[in-house]
């Protein structure tokens, strides 16, 4: 995948300069992060080790009583690796407490509860800690609309949102992460036995390669259909990027005076920074 | 001209002019004491980028307050540093500031504003309509600001006032980080670009960039200077604040002239009168 391959060196340095400014700037040095025992947030995991100091990130493991028991073991290695502090909080019983009251059988709610109980726990600890949350999402996932608004989406800075999922495996593979991260089938791990390959219906492999000629190099569907891509996949990934967008922005506020946020009263978060 | 400039590669808060001022005192400071005759600032380099509406709140008049200190220390230095002008019309510029002797000598409004992909300063900037050279006590310089230099419009006119530098105020941001090629790709075509000016034109090519983050926009930095010949004149930094100090020797310009003419031999009413053609304007006269 010669057109996906990143410098390593190179992202690894802008990233962790990205996580050490952006947080420096409002006055942060500290990072809380979950991990899940997967690649990215492995990857986010390493970055803000080496942006704030091992001792300043704390990486909250956050199984649920389905989850794999390799997600936990795989996690805690992560965390043992980079050498950042960790701590586990089982969200089962605050999920349960909700899922049992509702009586929610649907495994795509039961996942999106989980992963906004998650959102939550991290959010309570980056206010213990005086820290901001460290997003563990990828590109392909933010365009694939693959994850749950305002749950595992939800972050101050994201080293990874740039970054397609074949990229994120080359940097996992830089920084050395562990094995049986890298080499595992990725997993939301939202209920047993899920693929995230599976669910989707196609690879994140193929998936990549026809999202950077779409996005980045601003290919058109028929150009890609005429240069040998499914055109059945491509239509599907369009679909998906276009059905998604929702996610990636902030909710639609109704103007109805003179100056609306995000529509005509325009200031990055870098405001007077 | 035999001068020391020094190109100060320096990060801006975003909208906090005072603050940012007050980081130019302190490098003005350290430049005076080093003996060095220029210090260039980037692009914007009193306000930060992306500004969006704070750009009309830090907008100042050419002779505002808020210059001052800049007119002040410019007795013992010579600065050029970036601000947002607001114009006697009330239209407001990207302009660059060019301080001696305790004056502004000149500003450099942008002429290319750049409103594509992630930029849109059309939004909220007017554009400049002219390429002044700047006659400063230490040499003719043509000022550039970022996108300007994609233009060669203005380089070209620099060349024919026979300028002896160009300095090229910018607020690049990086990007491009596919390949093994150990820099970004957006740096590796500034520097392509710089060498190519600094050929066409046989004139020292001066980049000073900006560094930091805005919003997770990384300003990259990489200033160098470029010689009379496209060679390297030195060292170019990286992505952390800093300085480059270069000699600017007029001995060496004029070498580079004289073993290749260019502007000698430029005959630019070649131009003129293919541009009047086009343009369906009256041709000049004949030389």
């Amino acid at each position: 995948m010669s057109g996906l391959d990143i410098d390593s060196v190179l992202v690894t340095d802008l990233l962790v300069r990205f996580l050490r400014a952006e947080a420096g700037k409002f006055g942060f040095s500290r990072g809380v992060l979950g991990l899940s025992g997967g690649v990215d947030s492995a990857v986010s995991c390493a970055l803000a080790a080496r942006a704030f100091g091992p001792e300043n990130v704390l990486a909250i493991l956050m199984p649920y009583r389905t989850s794999a028991a390799d997600s936990l073991t795989d996690a805690a290695e992560v965390a043992r690796v980079t050498g950042v502090r960790s701590k586990t909080v089982d969200i089962s019983a605050m999920v349960d407490g909700y899922l049992d009251q509702e009586g929610v059988e649907e495994r795509m709610r039961r996942g999106n509860v989980m992963a906004r109980a998650r959102m939550v726990v991290l959010y309570d600890h980056s206010a213990v800690e005086g820290s901001l949350v460290i997003g563990t999402s990828n590109k392909t996932e933010l365009l694939l609309g693959y994850s749950t608004q305002w749950g595992d989406s939800a972050s101050a800075l994201n080293p990874l949102g740039d970054l397609y999922k074949h990229q994120v495996y080359q940097l996992a593979r830089h920084l050395e992460l562990p094995a049986a991260v890298v080499a595992k089938a990725p997993s939301a791990d939202l209920f047993a036995g899920q693929s995230d390959e599976e669910e989707l219906g196609f690879s994140y492999a193929e998936a990549d390669r026809i999202l950077v000629e779409l996005v980045d190099r601003r290919c058109r569907e028929q150009e890609l259909v005429a240069a040998g891509f499914d055109p059945e996949l491509v239509r599907r990934l369009v679909d998906r990027i276009v059905l998604n967008q929702y996610k990636r922005l902030p909710p639609i506020i109704a103007k109805l005076g003179e100056r609306t946020i995000n529509q005509d009263f325009r200031y990055l978060r870098s405001w007077r920074h | 001209m035999n001068c020391l400039v020094r190109l100060a590669q320096v990060d801006a808060q975003l909208g906090n002019p005072s603050s940012n001022l007050e980081a130019h005192l302190a490098e003005i400071e350290r430049a005076v004491g080093d003996g060095v005759d220029l210090i260039v600032f980037p692009e914007l380099s009193l306000t930060g980028y992306f500004l969006k509406d704070q750009t009309a709140e830090v907008a100042v008049a050419a002779d505002a307050e808020l210059l001052a200190p800049l007119r002040e220390r410019s007795r013992a230095i010579s600065i050029v540093a970036g601000f947002v002008e607001l114009g006697r019309d009330g239209r407001v510029y990207n302009a660059v500031g060019f301080f001696e002797d305790g004056r502004l000598l000149h500003v450099h409004r942008k002429v290319h504003l750049v409103t594509y992909g992630m930029f849109e300063e059309s939004r909220d900037l007017a554009a400049g309509e002219e390429f002044v050279t700047v006659e400063s006590k230490h040499g003719r310089f043509g000022l550039l600001t970022c996108e300007d230099a994609w233009h060669v419009d203005g380089a070209y006119l620099y060349f024919l006032d026979g300028a002896d530098a160009l300095l090229i105020g910018s607020a690049g941001p990086g990007r491009g980080v596919t390949g093994a090629c150990g820099e970004l790709e957006s740096n590796r075509v500034w520097r392509t670009l710089q060498e190519a000016l600094a050929l066409f034109f046989r004139t020292w090519v001066l980049y000073c960039n900006r560094v930091g983050w805005e919003d997770g926009i990384l300003f990259a930095g990489a200033s160098r200077v470029v010689d009379p010949s496209g060679g390297e004149a030195g060292p170019t930094l990286g992505f952390d604040p800093g300085y480059l100090d270069q000699r600017l020797d007029g001995a060496e310009l004029e070498r580079a002239r004289i073993k290749t003419p260019l502007r000698r031999d430029e005959r630019p009413w070649i131009l003129a009168r293919a541009l009047h053609q086009r343009l369906g304007l009256q041709p000049p006269e004949e030389e």
